[in-house]
């Protein structure tokens, strides 16, 4: 039997930091809901959805219960919808959103990932049809999120659709004005997206996944915060061991969790996503660990250093804790999801160009940023593409999650409310990238895709 | 299955009795006790089998609850795995 101290120090973990399981989400293949007549696909994808996932929150919930470890989120993965919708002739894909959207409802889900498309070579018409139809899915359904890749290290940036992708966010933002922009808290633009990430907005089920899985993603910035507290003042060696311990800990847990629910559930485990996803709640912040390395605050020099450290120590640690790993694996930085990092852009610490250099050594990138609403598609445009271009050239996946919203202006905050926090409106750089964005085509892969 | 329960608060008179009885009544065998006081709180860990549990494991654990508040204590019942998993490779 384990001893009382180590019984303790889970239940502190759980208790008093903020130890959990962020999220089971269940990825589902839809390739055999292509039909012609779009409301066939909606009806097959309907079904299936439901079949499949009508157990998912009932096991999560029982499980939860019986280890006592909270569960905070319940969530379905789907085949980017532009491959499973394209089959029929239908000129927009909102209805399909909406299906996904009452899918959802129907077995209770948090949310359900996957009105995508992967469009880093090119589009299909489909594809076109995916995009377009966008703000308009994600302005009129609540569960729905969506993601477009346009960047992968083998084929290089689709400048294309970085220019169209600008445009949508605006759109997006406008049709949601009354909160905040809010559609845009629901659409990722990823370089290098992973196809098998648990985590919304941008979790979607891979062309190359089973039929259907169970990946989990975990959470615990409060923990080894906490286990940093008791290593104040030693070297960067003892940091870094004492976060790799935690890292093992928390990622344990992970895979405890995943393996129950896949046998539960009778779907295979597909990963554990190796995370450290913040929440608003104090305690369950990313930016505080960093400042717990010794940082004043963070966003001040050092704070790209400390990250990727953390990042690496994190990795290091929950290797060795799962069978497998996957997804995004490293420490998030949503700003709006993160009350240090809110705390850090409002005393003036933070700014987006510090949060790219940060993203060159976490996973993701500019994640849950918002700007001012004013902020032209352009800008959006050429802010994706510099995390593009990061993502590219590291052989990394890179993101950008960003809410021009409308109406509001450096200084103002916006409520999103939830796990997406609130996020205070950050200074964007007012020169013009137009004539850059207007370009268009593809950016060529660079040379270190060539590795045949 | 196998569980570990916990109770933490302030020390008195009869709280392993209130336990054990529950347990008792539900068929719920006792395999190990081990009690200390961490930080000042009385910290009392039992491990118990529940192979042949009467009740199911959510009634055990609303049983436990409501004793815990009774007694003005926190008593959680968890599934031995979770601290196997996080504390033994």
């Amino acid at each position: 039997m384990v001893g009382p101290f180590e019984v303790m120090e889970t239940i502190k973990m759980i208790e008093e930091e903020n130890l959990d399981i962020r999220t089971i989400t269940m990825g589902i293949s839809l390739r055999d809901c292509c039909h012609p007549d779009g409301k066939a696909a909606r009806q097959k994808i309907y079904d299936k959805i439901t079949r499949l996932a009508a157990n998912l929150v009932k096991v999560g919930e029982d499980i939860e219960k019986e280890y006592g470890i909270p569960i905070i989120n319940k969530r379905i993965s789907v085949t980017p919808i532009s491959i499973v919708a394209e089959s029929c002739d239908e000129k927009d894909y909102v209805k399909f959103a909406e299906t996904l959207d009452k899918a959802a409802e129907t077995v209770g889900v948090n949310f359900i990932g996957g009105f995508s498309a992967l469009v880093h070579k090119g589009f299909t018409e489909g594809d076109r049809k995916l995009i377009k139809s966008i703000p308009e899915a994600l302005s009129t359904t609540n569960k729905v999120c969506s993601s477009v890749n346009v960047a992968t290290t083998k084929s290089g940036i689709n400048m294309d659709a970085v220019r169209e992708m600008g445009h949508v966010i605006k759109e997006a933002a406008a049709l949601t004005a009354d909160k905040g922009g809010m559609a845009c808290a629901k659409l990722v633009v990823f370089a290098n997206a992973p196809e098998d990430n648990p985590f919304m907005a941008g979790a979607f089920h891979g062309v190359g996944e089973p039929e259907c899985v169970i990946n989990v993603g975990v959470s615990g910035p409060g923990v080894v915060r906490s286990a940093l507290e008791k290593v104040k003042g030693a070297d960067f060696g003892t940091v870094s061991e004492t976060i790799k311990k935690t890292a093992f800990k928390i990622t344990r847990m992970g895979q405890l969790v995943a393996q129950e629910a896949s046998k539960r559930l009778g779907v295979p485990f597909g990963i554990v996503d190796l995370s450290l996803a913040p929440t608003p709640a104090v305690g369950d912040s990313v930016a505080h660990i960093l400042e717990e390395m010794g940082l004043e605050k963070c966003g001040t020099h050092g704070t790209t250093a400390a990250l990727a450290l953390l990042n690496d120590a994190v990795k290091k640690g929950g290797t060795m804790a799962s069978s497998y790993v996957g997804g995004l694996s490293g420490a998030f930085i949503p700003v709006s999801e993160d009350a240090g990092m809110i705390d850090a852009v409002a005393k003036g610490a933070l700014t987006i160009d510090k949060l790219e250099a940060m993203t060159c050594v976490c996973s993701v990138g500019l994640d849950m940023i918002v700007v001012p609403g004013d902020t032209s598609a352009e800008t959006i445009s050429a802010i994706i593409a510099d995390e593009a271009a990061i993502g590219v050239v590291n052989n990394k996946t890179t993101a950008v999650r960003i809410i021009p919203a409308p109406g509001k202006a450096v200084g103002d905050v916006v409520e999103f409310g939830g796990l997406l926090g609130s996020g205070p409106v950050m200074r964007v750089n007012e020169y013009s990238s137009s004539e850059f964005i207007k370009r268009g085509g593809r950016i060529p892969a660079p040379v270190i895709s060539l590795r045949n | 299955m196998r569980a570990v329960i916990t109770v933490i608060g302030k020390d008195r008179v009869g709280i392993i009795a209130a336990v054990s009885t529950i347990l008792a009544d539900c068929n719920v065998n006792i395999l190990d006790i081990s009690q200390t006081i961490m930080q000042g709180m009385f910290t009392m860990i039992m491990l118990v089998d529940m192979s042949c549990m009467k009740i199911d494991f959510s009634e055990l654990q609303d049983k436990l609850e409501n004793k815990g508040h009774e007694l003005g204590l926190s008593i959680m019942v968890q599934h031995e795995d979770i601290f196997n998993s996080m504390h033994r490779i």
